[in-house]
């Protein structure tokens, strides 16, 4: 009995630290293979062959799948890396195993059109995954919302956008306002507004948190590209006028005769340069906007970025 | 039903249980609450899904592989343990045997499905706080699935009874891999001509088809199931169920036990 329990106690203790060996040279050895020999790899592209492997089990493979072009994308996001290869061989895999997973075309979309840093940069993949959505899913009309976003902000093809705005119009228990930018997007005329209205209605048409976090932010900096694009044509003014350049934001105010010094949405008050170039203050609260940023400035990516 | 086959039945089913068939309800639960805590941190928006499509996959597998590798030890490992012969001493017909078995292995698989169905509808209680009237599809599909195992069931019991354990589970499995492609025998079948035309629909009749049963991913996107498509599945299950143990019975009647 004696030598039994010694023997059990032996093998607990060798149990135990046999695991925590092994666990500790898995770390080490994680260390030493480079990471993109696991994350590069796509064992199987082709969504076809995959469907049929899934045995009818396709809705929980796609929903793997949708998992791990978030992690890929994320992961890339946050390297802020250049080239995102696999991103829509597995947002193509994820919608070919289940074309219902509206989600994956949305977010996708989203992934796929913003230029690198922020996103992949190939909006017309993008294109491609939200026909191929609305192809599944004709009587989502917020898929033509998303489609037509992309032709806009990502394509800057006004007629395209329209058209997907006006096809989504007529989809039964489409919000009223996709008709309004069709109009809009017709005559494409008042970008900062369209914009906004864009990032509005992206704003109140979701329930996910982080988009809408994300399209408060892309509203603060429309209002940063706006205020700054309207003080850089004061200054072009003050420097036909005079002849020179303002010696400060305070003159500019003063010939243009604003109530007072305009301030960024945090408050802070916009600056001149020396050399004329209206900023904002504080540039990494503002990574969405395209101007008002010191020259050279490398804004932190962040996802969704389709200003 | 006949008190000789319910007693068989009962038998069969505790039999599973000192076998500790229900333990897998454990990994069950381990992998459902794991994926409900986790989805929601490293996927976006899919809670829900990943819940009853995992829930309801997993209680698939699970419950394709309990009956394959139980189903295929109910007549052979009673012949191996020599216990058929004192049942078969008894006043009890060989084909009371088959059913006797095949309902208490059925019967085991509802009890593990009804866990199942409990621990899916509770971590959709915790990722979505609340009940809607779609997540009542849920119960559809949980029914197809039982569907399912009495066809799976009946299978690994016909091959009980004729085959090795090793064997039967060989060819259970295969039944059950290409009854997931039998939609594609039968388009196959339309594009050959001739006899082999013959062949490949005669195929493709013979094999179950398990992919009318799957309903898990429409389910999840809350897509209604015809109700016409639940009586035909209904009815389909009865019959090759019973298909398959009119087999096991006209081969058990016939084998040579000495």
């Amino acid at each position: 009995m004696k030598a039994r329990r010694k023997v059990s106690i032996l093998a607990a203790v060798s149990f135990v630290l046999s695991l925590a060996l092994s666990a500790v040279l898995l770390h080490h050895i994680d260390q030493l293979r480079p990471r993109a020999t696991i994350e590069d790899v796509l064992y199987l592209n082709s969504p076809k062959v995959l469907k049929r492997a899934s045995l009818g089990y396709g809705g929980l493979l796609a929903d793997i799948y949708w998992t791990r072009a978030v992690q890929y994308f994320g992961g890339r996001n946050h390297d802020s890396a250049q080239s995102y290869n696999l991103l829509y061989p597995l947002l193509n895999l994820t919608t070919h195993l289940d074309p219902q997973l509206v989600v994956a075309y949305q977010f996708g979309a989203s992934f796929l059109a913003p230029p690198p840093p922020n996103g992949a940069g190939q909006p017309e993949r993008a294109v491609q995954l939200m026909e191929y959505g609305i192809q599944n899913n004709p009587n989502d009309w917020k898929l033509y919302y998303d489609l037509g976003f992309v032709y806009y902000m990502n394509l800057k093809d006004y007629r395209k956008a329209a058209d997907a705005f006006e096809r989504g119009s007529n989809v039964p228990n489409a919000h009223p306002f996709m008709r309004l930018l069709a109009a809009q997007m017709a005559q494409h005329a008042g970008e900062f507004d369209t914009a906004r209205m864009l990032w509005s209605a992206t704003y109140q048409n979701s329930q996910d948190k982080h988009i809408r976090a994300n399209a408060v932010e892309h509203l603060r900096a429309l209002r940063v590209d706006e205020d700054v694009t309207h003080l850089q044509e004061a200054v072009t003014r003050f420097g036909q006028v005079t002849g020179r350049l303002p010696l400060n934001m305070a003159e500019l105010v003063s010939t243009e005769r604003l109530p007072r010094v305009p301030v960024d949405p945090d408050g802070h008050p916009y600056k001149l340069t020396p050399e004329g170039r209206v900023e904002v203050m504080v540039p990494d609260d503002f990574s969405f906007a395209t101007k008002g940023l010191p020259p050279g400035f490398e804004p932190m990516p962040k996802f969704h970025n389709q200003q | 039903m006949n008190a000789r086959v319910v007693h068989i039945a009962s038998n069969t089913f505790r039999e599973a249980v000192r076998d500790r068939v229900l333990y897998n309800l454990i990994a069950f639960a381990l992998l459902l609450s794991g994926a409900a805590i986790l989805v929601g941190q490293i996927s976006i928006d899919i809670e829900k899904l990943v819940v009853i499509n995992l829930g309801l996959t997993a209680v698939s597998l699970f419950g394709i592989v309990i009956a394959i590798f139980i189903g295929i030890g109910l007549v052979s490992k009673e012949i191996e343990k020599r216990t058929l012969y004192t049942v078969l001493s008894r006043p009890v017909r060989r084909w009371e045997f088959i059913v006797g078995k095949f309902f208490g292995l059925a019967g085991t698989l509802v009890v593990n499905t009804f866990f199942m169905a409990v621990g899916v509808f509770a971590a959709l209680f915790y990722v979505s706080h609340k009940f809607v009237r779609a997540d009542a599809l849920i119960l559809v599909a949980l029914y197809f699935i039982i569907l399912e195992f009495l066809i799976i069931c009946s299978l690994a019991l016909l091959f009980s009874s004729f085959s090795s354990p090793l064997l039967s589970a060989v060819f259970a499995f295969s039944l059950f891999v290409i009854g997931s492609f039998a939609e594609d025998l039968r388009g196959f079948a339309g594009m050959a001509h001739g006899f082999t035309r013959w062949l490949v629909t005669g195929a493709a009749y013979l094999v179950p088809n398990l992919s009318s049963f799957n309903v898990i991913s429409s389910i999840a996107h809350e897509q209604p199931v015809a109700g016409q498509l639940i009586w035909q599945n209904t009815f389909y299950a009865i019959f090759y169920a019973a298909m398959a143990l009119s087999g096991a019975v006209l081969i058990f009647e016939h084998r040579n036990l000495k």
